[in-house]
């Protein structure tokens, strides 16, 4: 009894999911991945949200200050010739959840996105767009002197 | 809640429409303690979306690491001059307001 309600459950679930998918598939473009987001490393939080590693690439532009004075505002942006491109998300592996941002770029929307981070300490960031053929990466040390993120 | 968090600048130029935003917004991270020591709970916000004419040009998640008063500059193809854009955020609380803007 337990199973069949299950998986009633579940398909009831799923229907739905699909359907408001249906509705609104503006909103249904990359649901805010809650795996992804509070992951504590880097590679746990990439794992969740691609399905291989990404590899580097020179397409890809991350403009990131050297030094940043101070880690609670650190300007960065990324922009990518790559066609195709579907997204674009930042880390920083030093800070307590890598996954700083994702940007869902639509069809009409160019590749160049930026915005400001928050660093606790210095740290490698890494920039990852995602394209139909793969994702693609950028990284670049970027030296804090004062921490961000509090504590 | 709060109301008429985003301040944005739009602009046409030459067959794009550039978009600033800027939010204020403390970005609460969850990690930082008060003077007690109790951590001081989340509150950032998740989600910002921007959409013109029905179309959403920009999707953005964001984590933690973003600095408080978040800033986003993209650019789309198309906009015209006068039309409005329509900025939709979400907070982790589930706090949630739509603001528009005008291209200029």
């Amino acid at each position: 009894m337990m199973n069949r309600r299950s998986v009633l459950k579940a398909v009831f679930t799923g229907g739905l999911v699909a359907g408001l998918g249906v509705l609104m598939p503006r909103v249904a473009l990359a649901a805010w991945s809650k795996a992804a987001f509070e992951a504590e490393t880097q590679e746990a939080a990439m794992g969740a949200l691609y399905e291989a590693a990404p590899s580097a690439s020179v397409d890809v532009t991350l403009k990131a200050p050297d030094i940043a004075e101070n880690g609670a505002v650190v300007p960065i942006s990324v922009n990518s010739s790559l066609a195709g491109v579907t997204s674009i998300a930042i880390f920083v592996a030093n800070n307590p959840q890598p996954l700083a941002a994702q940007f869902t770029i639509p069809e009409g929307t160019l590749a160049n996105v930026s915005c400001r981070i928050r660093m606790g300490k210095t740290s490698a960031v890494t920039a990852v767009v995602t394209t139909d053929s793969g994702s693609f990466s950028a990284s670049k040390e970027v030296k804090v002197t004062i921490g961000g993120c509090g504590g | 809640m709060a109301k008429g968090i985003l301040r944005a600048k739009a602009k046409a130029k030459g067959g794009n429409t550039v978009v600033k935003i800027m939010a204020k917004h403390a970005m609460e991270t969850g990690n930082r303690k008060d003077k007690s020591g109790n951590k001081i709970p989340a509150n950032y916000i998740q989600t910002l979306t921007v959409a013109y004419q029905g179309k959403t040009v920009m999707e953005t998640n964001m984590g933690t690491a973003i600095s408080k008063n978040p800033y986003l500059a993209f650019t789309f193809v198309g906009g015209t001059k006068g039309d409005e854009l329509e900025m939709t955020w979400t907070e982790i609380t589930g706090a949630t307001a739509t603001e528009t803007a005008k291209i200029k």
